[in-house]
């Protein structure tokens, strides 16, 4: 009411009425006409007519609901009423909400947390100290290695590579047979033409040679086996229960089928290799000489010769060379002397003499080497039956001889049979001829004797100067004895008879006063003479009995062992029992002198014992 | 008919023929060489028909006799491109169709 007074006023103070231009021209009677309205609550401007699209119809419908409600003015207030809920609750927080203003700062956040949670430490005593030590310095240290060298390789297997790679596999064998067998056959044409020429089949085994000398020695040594154990170690227990006597255990046998019908006719050991020694073979029957041969055995092999020479002339003497051990002296039945050389291949010698060069007329009889001479030219000695001495002197290559002595001088049909050097005195040797006497002589002197001994019946078979006494040599003879000499009277000192010719003697090179002699009968005696003057310490038949004639004997010169040679063309070696070695027994605790001075004085105080007997029994 | 026959009689002389070992390819020093191939030998004839274990029993072999580090390759085709220490492979042929390459690497 307030406002439509306000409005009506406000039009009244302009005075006038203001009519719109569109309003109808009435008349006083149509203005007093009464017109009767009846107001509804329907909008006359609302749409009678809307129309709706039915789905469930499918068809238009008419809509007779329609929204009577017509909005002229809306004014939202900022006003609420005091009762309202809404006015309530805005009451509620607003009271709130100004306590929260005042806090509401940016550091209020911090402290929110700060507040959480504080730490409980000990508030009486709590110190928080800390330190830090010194941390050693960090240091690396690193090397490489070179690696080992390493290359690349590449190739394809395939199944045709490895059938082609196989192929020329194949092919090449072929040639190299192809290639081997044209060789041969190459070289058997030529043997052929070589065959025609000389009818000499070419079984040349040298580059075998070696190979196979050791196996023949691997296999004599496996079948020999008790053999080589007796030799090394076997000694025989019951000389313990003998009083002096002892016993020769028989080793090896050593033959050769060539040289069967042959006599042993000298024996000699290597003075550098003691396993090794050499054997003449001839014939001392006259009537029944031929070929000859020299042979060397080892006692490392007793099946076969190391070394065969066949000779053309009976072999009856044999020496080798004390330093020179490969160079062998030989004299023949022929008269002839050889030198071989065992380095060098070949049946033949390398010196011979012949008739121009002096060669002896008959059989050699012994050939002994001698030390080298002031031009150091190697020389030997040889003693014939023609009655000469004579020296052989090996200069290039041919033989020099000089005659030492003839023994014709007294006689003019004597001839010398054996003769031995003085060991110590070079220039003094004696000879020993067929009529039985044994003549002193020296190398200085051509024409005469120093002594002459009446030693024996026949012919003196060997003369050996003791090893060790300066003085004494032995003899021994057909004629059944052994005698002992010292040269400086012509008297023998000891006199052996054996019942049987005596082959040969020989001093044992362990003692002065021991010896071994070998008779036909095929005996072996020991004597010796520091523990029996009178007998033998040892007779023992080596051989059958009447069939075999034992010819010569050999000491080794480092092994307890001797070497016997028979008429049968085969050497047997034996072993001396202990007692036949024994050294003469000292007192109880007291150490035995020994050397070459003690047997020198062992053989003298013998040599005394006589001397003293002899001269009480001629006074 | 009388044409195969031939023909299998060449084949059966061609793997008698072809069943020696053949070293191809070698820088081993002689005793090595021999004892290696014939413990490929050993090897394949033991496993004729498997390979691996073959080539199995080959490089333990050869890694306990010679030291670690050892391949085997066995077969009847095959190409290869290797890096092998210096004096330490072998490449054979053996019985007809196998290959084995045997080399040390570490």
């Amino acid at each position: 009411e307030d406002d439509f007074g306000d409005y009506g006023w406000e039009e009244r103070t302009h005075g006038k009425l203001t009519k719109p231009a569109d309003q109808l021209d009435l008349t006083e009677a149509e203005l007093k006409e009464e017109v009767t309205r009846i107001l509804t609550a329907e909008n006359p401007h609302a749409p009678q007519n809307i129309v709706r699209y039915s789905f469930k119809e499918g068809a238009f419908k008419l809509t007779s609901v329609v929204d009577q409600l017509a909005v002229h003015f809306v004014l939202d207030g900022c006003l609420i009423h005091q009762d309202s809920d809404e006015a309530r609750r805005l009451a509620a927080n607003g009271g709130e909400d100004e306590d929260a203003g005042e806090d509401d700062r940016p550091d209020s956040v911090a402290s929110k947390t700060n507040e959480q949670e504080p730490k409980c430490t000990n508030q009486f005593n709590f110190i928080e100290r800390a330190s830090q030590t010194l941390n050693n310095a960090l240091r690396d240290r690193s090397c490489q290695t070179v690696p080992p060298p390493r290359c690349n390789y590449s190739a394809t297997a395939t199944q045709w590579e490895i059938y082609d790679a196989y192929t020329e596999e194949l092919q090449k064998q072929e040639m190299k047979k192809d290639k081997q067998r044209a060789f041969q056959i190459k070289k058997d044409g030529d043997q052929n033409k070589k065959k025609i020429l000389n009818e000499t089949p070419n079984d040349d085994i040298t580059p075998m040679a070696m190979p196979v000398t050791l196996l023949e020695r691997m296999v004599n040594q496996n079948t020999c086996n008790d053999i080589a154990q007796d030799f090394k170690y076997f000694e025989d227990a019951a000389d313990e229960y003998r009083e002096q006597e002892g016993t020769l255990l028989p080793l090896w046998k050593f033959q050769y089928d060539k040289a069967k019908w042959m006599c042993v006719t000298a024996l000699c050991w290597n003075e550098k290799y003691p396993d090794l020694f050499g054997v003449a073979l001839g014939s001392y029957d006259f009537s029944k000489q031929g070929r000859g041969m020299l042979l060397f055995y080892t006692l490392k092999n007793s099946t076969f010769p190391e070394y065969i020479f066949p000779t053309g002339s009976g072999a009856l003497s044999l020496d080798i060379h004390k330093r020179n051990s490969y160079l062998v002296a030989a004299g023949f039945y022929d008269g002839c002397v050889c030198v071989y050389n065992l380095k060098k291949k070949g049946p033949e010698p390398e010196y011979k003499s012949n008739a121009k060069t002096g060669k002896h007329t008959d059989p050699v009889w012994q050939v002994r080497w001698q030390n080298d001479d002031m031009d150091n030219k190697h020389n030997f000695y040889s003693v014939s039956s023609d009655g000469r001495v004579v020296s052989w002197t090996l200069i290039k290559n041919e033989l020099v001889f000089s005659d030492t002595i003839r023994l014709t001088v007294a006689d003019p049909d004597v001839g010398g049979t054996c003769f031995d050097f003085h060991k110590q005195t070079d220039s003094l040797f004696v000879v020993g001829t067929e009529e039985g006497k044994i003549h002193k002589c020296s190398k200085n002197y051509s024409s005469q004797f120093l002594e002459t001994y009446a030693a024996h019946n026949m012919a003196v078979d060997a003369v050996k100067w003791n090893p060790y006494h300066p003085k004494v040599f032995i003899s021994c003879s057909s004629d059944w004895t052994i005698k002992i000499w010292d040269h400086t009277v012509n008297t023998p000192m000891f006199t052996f008879e054996l019942n049987a010719p005596v082959a040969d003697v020989a001093w044992a090179p362990h003692s002065s006063t021991s010896f071994a002699a070998v008779t036909t009968e095929g005996l072996v005696h020991v004597f010796d003479l520091s523990i029996n003057k009178y007998q033998a310490i040892c007779q023992q038949p080596v051989v059958a009995k009447n069939k075999t004639k034992l010819t010569h004997i050999e000491f080794n010169p480092v092994h307890p062992i001797i070497i016997v040679g028979d008429d049968r063309g085969s050497v047997i070696s034996l072993k001396l029992s202990p007692n036949l070695r024994k050294k003469p027994k000292g007192k109880k605790g007291q150490e035995l002198p020994e050397g070459p001075e003690v047997e020198t004085a062992k053989m003298e105080k013998l040599l005394n014992l006589l001397r003293d007997s002899e001269q009480s029994s001629v006074k | 008919m009388a044409g195969t026959g031939e023909g299998k009689k060449e084949e059966a002389d061609y793997k008698r023929l072809h069943s020696f070992p053949l070293i191809r390819h070698t820088d081993m020093p002689e005793e090595m060489r021999v004892e290696t191939m014939e413990l490929c030998v050993t090897a394949c004839e033991k496993f004729a028909t498997n390979n691996e274990s073959a080539a199995k029993m080959i490089k333990e072999s050869m890694d306990k006799k010679f030291g670690s580090s050892w391949h085997v390759v066995i077969g009847e085709g095959f190409g290869f491109e290797v890096t092998h220490e210096v004096k330490n492979l072998l490449y054979m042929f053996f019985g007809g169709s196998l290959a084995v390459c045997v080399w040390k690497c570490s």
